[in-house]
């Protein structure tokens, strides 16, 4: 009846995992009674959880990721935490077993569940609205998308308090990961939640790839475009040709687990390096899929907080495309001690090189934007000017890595670990803060702290070099990755510098926490009135913070590049003028909310949950509610719903003459 | 979701890519498109792996001695010819004939579940033989390739059954016709699929 589900899948007997478990219960249980008391469910319900407007859906991504952050990070102290102490002959206070599940879930929950819903969150939020348009291709779909990434998250949250994680690191490589090996339930945690998310991300990839090539407000052609959606375009080129492979190799695996296929087993002709090959086919495009869009954030603050054009715009989409296709001719670089021989080695290394070409056109089209600008060294652009150093560094190291004979040495080294932190909190995560500090005014209609905003900045930035610079070291000293105990006691000074560096992104999580309390409460002295706090360039900043459900009352006439840098100069009193004209607006048609999303991610959560445990009967319930669900939204007709033109007039009307800035320089 | 109409209609000097949004057929039709290639993706993966077992047997059977040509040519012939008889009811629903729609469905629907059946009755021999998925990681490759591509054709026809019942409760309207377009790329590019499948998969052994 339960399948493999007994009481001893809670763990009563580890005290980490049960407190934190009944901690975690508890907070949510208190959230939703106390959002229940206060009367907010159907509030949440409407304007929210069935919400198909992309900027609603935008700001849930980046909640979830926020919220996973604590989650990932979690694991993160407890891993220097446990480093800092276990040299020698102290062991450390995370027996084996449960630290080899922590790095695994940190790995796993910092990229899907946490630099990819930012990374999506944001895209969702500003591309529509940078493009002008009124939302994405396919708004239902959209809903889809992010609550299947909901229903991965929980099921790996779950095997924190119902059975156990993997312990196979973040990409479950076989053969370890086969059933011979790892019996329990943690790489079918691992398999399932990523298949449910992966298809929404997929689905994510379809209809941003459509909305960017085929929705466009008139007159922005190609070469208009602003950069940030140069990059989420390549973004979901890559999403849409990477991840299929990502969903083909899990499948494999499954089979192999709960079939017993031989696809990558030690016996019946597997072969397990097929998987590593498959793996890394998707694994480095994700690294693009993740930092492309960054780049685009960094590129678009870069541009507003300098008062000038970005330098080389069309180099600049040049380079992204560039990178955009080497991403998948360089793979192999991930296990060069595979042993494919010099010459395919050769060519792989080569190819990652080549990859430093266009991103150095980026660096330097960064720095001669900044060249004679009028900076503003506000929040985002020192998350800018922070990336810029440290990703410079981390792609120096990257190059390093690529010159095969020396990852012979640093293969699965600290070394390596400090490389990849490098480009993915230098790279995607400070763009991530620099987005969210950047289009949080947009998004809510005032602005976030500067000083609590520098601080977090600050705290991470020391934080990060503290942590991640002594992991080279050790790296270069021999240190390798995911070690619960070393017996070379010489290694624990860094290894103790790096726990203080942990302790600083701590306070810089802080820092951004208190920052948005800050902010909150001072929100009545914080207010963007005129929708473009920033002097900004793109379409985004002409409409009101936050921006009506309709984002445009008509849609802009695109010149130029920067658009509404150009529309600033040429149309503010004409503009203005026309707000006041009734006869000017039309009746806007807006998709219904639908609940389809949500829905599905219920019947996908409990789904995934049986499959993962064995209880056929439920599986089978889930996948015939999936499959009635999609067929209730095929029947659903009436999907659209009239604004009047009058209400759009009011809105206009209501918003404050200035709303064009006009002191331009 | 309408975008809303454009105030003039542009002169043919303005780019195609500055007219501004395109409607919800064009969007559809390409998001498709999109989904169709990520498919193709898929099965790419599913063709490499093959690719990469197709000779590891762990001395069971190899497909020399497993696959019955002219057996896989009769299902080769029902999956071609069904696509050849969605086309006809491709021109059915584009002449907006509910009739010729259901006929065309039908004999669709009946050359897809002739394949499936077919192919069905080879796995089933397969396994009888001691020629199982769990007999090798070449078998293995073997049922997962053609497997998915069966899964698929699983997936067609529930969809047009499901297609049916929308043109008799829904009518031709707007979102029906695009779905039924959208269906028949599906249909199409199973047997742009299946062609890989029967190349490679089944003509493949005799050249090892």
């Amino acid at each position: 009846m339960m399948g493999k589900l007994t009481w001893d899948a809670i763990p009563f007997d580890q005290p980490i995992p049960f407190v934190v478990s009944i901690v975690v219960v508890l907070g949510v249980v208190a959230i939703l009674a106390f959002t229940f008391f206060k009367g907010w469910w159907p509030y949440l319900w409407r304007e929210w959880i069935t919400s198909v407007d992309h900027k609603r859906i935008g700001i849930m991504y980046a909640l979830l990721a926020f919220v996973m952050l604590l989650r990932g990070f979690s694991d993160a102290i407890m891993m220097r935490s446990q480093q800092a102490l276990a040299a020698g002959d102290a062991q450390g206070y995370l027996p084996p077993d449960h630290y080899n599940q922590i790095f695994s879930a940190h790995g796993t929950i910092m990229i899907f569940f946490v630099a990819m819903p930012f990374v999506i969150g944001l895209m969702n939020f500003v591309v529509p609205l940078q493009l002008g348009v009124r939302d994405v291709a396919f708004p239902v779909l959209n809903s889809v998308s992010f609550w299947l990434t909901c229903s991965g998250a929980l099921l790996i949250n779950l095997s924190l308090f119902i059975g156990v994680f993997a312990r196979t690191g973040w990409l479950v490589y076989p053969p370890l990961s086969e059933l011979a090996f790892s019996p329990d339930v943690g790489v079918d945690y691992y398999l399932w939640a990523l298949q449910i998310s992966g298809a929404g991300t997929l689905m994510t990839g379809i209809n941003f790839t459509t909305t960017i090539l085929k929705l466009r407000a008139p007159g922005m052609g190609y070469g208009r475009m602003p950069i940030f959606c140069w990059t989420a375009l390549s973004s979901n080129l890559l999403i849409v040709a990477a991840f299929p492979i990502l969903t083909a190799t899990l499948a494999m695996l499954l089979l192999d687990r709960y079939l017993g296929f031989h696809f990558f087993t030690n016996d019946g002709g597997g072969n397990a390096m097929m998987y590593i090959n498959l793996i890394w086919a998707w694994g480095h495009p994700e690294v693009y899929i993740l930092v492309l869009p960054a780049f685009g954030i960094y590129s678009e603050v870069i541009a507003t907080f300098s008062g000038k054009p970005l330098f080389g715009y069309r180099s600049m989409i040049v380079a992204t495309l560039g990178i955009c296709v080497l991403s998948f001719m360089v793979w192999l670089h991930h296990f060069f001690t595979m042993g494919a021989g010099a010459d395919v080695n050769a060519f792989f290394g080569v190819m990652t090189m080549v990859i430093a070409v266009p991103t150095g056109v980026k660096v330097f089209n960064w720095l001669f934007t900044l060249y004679g600008g009028r900076v503003r060294f506000t929040t985002p652009l020192l998350w800018s000017l922070g990336f810029i150093c440290t990703f410079v560094i981390g792609g120096m190291t990257g190059v390093l890595l690529a010159i095969p004979p020396a990852d012979f040495v640093l293969h699965n080294s600290l070394f390596l670990v400090a490389h990849f932190h490098n480009v993915i909190i230098g790279g995607v995560l400070f763009g991530a803060f620099a987005g969210y500090t950047y289009w949080f005014p947009k998004a809510f209609g005032f602005t976030l702290d500067e000083r609590w905003g520098k601080a977090a900045f600050w705290c991470w930035l020391i934080g990060f070099y503290l942590a991640f610079m002594p992991l080279y070291v050790l790296g270069l000293m021999g240190a390798t990755r995911r070690m619960q105990h070393y017996s070379d006691v010489g290694w624990q000074p860094l290894m103790l510098v790096a726990m203080v560096g942990a302790l600083f992104i701590l306070a810089g999580i802080g820092c951004l926490a208190l920052q948005l309390w800050v902010s909150i409460r001072g929100r009545a002295f914080r207010r963007d009135l005129t929708g473009d706090p920033w002097n900004g360039r793109t379409l985004e900043w002409s409409t009101a913070s936050p921006p009506p459900p309709w984002n445009f009352a008509a849609l802009p006439q695109v010149e130029g590049t920067d658009a509404y840098w150009g529309m600033k100069l040429i149309a503010r009193q004409e503009r203005a003028r026309a707000a006041g004209e009734p006869s000017r607006w039309q009746a806007i048609h807006m998709p219904k909310n639908s609940a389809v999303g949500v829905v599905m991610a219920f019947f996908t959560t409990f789904g995934g949950f049986a499959l993962i445990w064995h209880i056929w009967w439920l599986a089978i319930v889930g996948a015939i509610g999936v499959i009635i669900t999609a067929l209730t939204q095929a029947w659903r007709v009436e999907t659209e719903v009239e604004i009047p033109a009058e209400q759009i007039a009011a809105f206009e009307r209501s918003r404050p003459q200035g709303a064009i800035r006009g002191e331009i320089a | 979701m309408s975008l809303g109409t454009l105030a003039t209609p542009y002169e043919d000097d303005v780019p195609i890519s500055e007219r501004g949004p395109a409607s919800i057929d064009v969007t559809a039709g390409f998001g498709f498109w999109l989904f169709l290639l990520s498919d193709v993706v898929l099965f790419s993966a599913l063709f490499a792996a093959y690719a990469v077992l197709a000779n590891r047997t762990a001395g069971g059977p190899d497909g020399l001695h497993l696959f019955n040509r002219p057996y896989v040519l009769l299902e080769t012939a029902c999956l071609l010819f069904s696509s050849f008889t969605c086309g006809l009811m491709a021109l059915a629903f584009g002449r907006r004939s509910a009739p010729a729609t259901y006929l065309w469905a039908a004999v669709t629907f009946v050359l897809g579940a002739c394949f499936l059946g077919l192919e069905l009755s080879e796995f089933t021999r397969m396994i009888g033989e001691g020629a199982g998925p769990t007999r090798s990681a070449f078998l293995s490759a073997f049922f997962t390739l053609v497997g998915t591509h069966g899964l698929h054709v699983t997936t067609g026809l529930a969809w047009l059954v499901a297609m049916m019942a929308q043109v008799a409760t829904l009518g031709f309207r707007p979102v029906v016709i695009r779905r039924l377009l959208c269906y028949s790329l599906f249909w199409h590019a199973l047997d742009i699929v299946w062609i890989g499948v029967f190349t490679i998969v089944y003509l493949g052994p005799s050249h090892v």
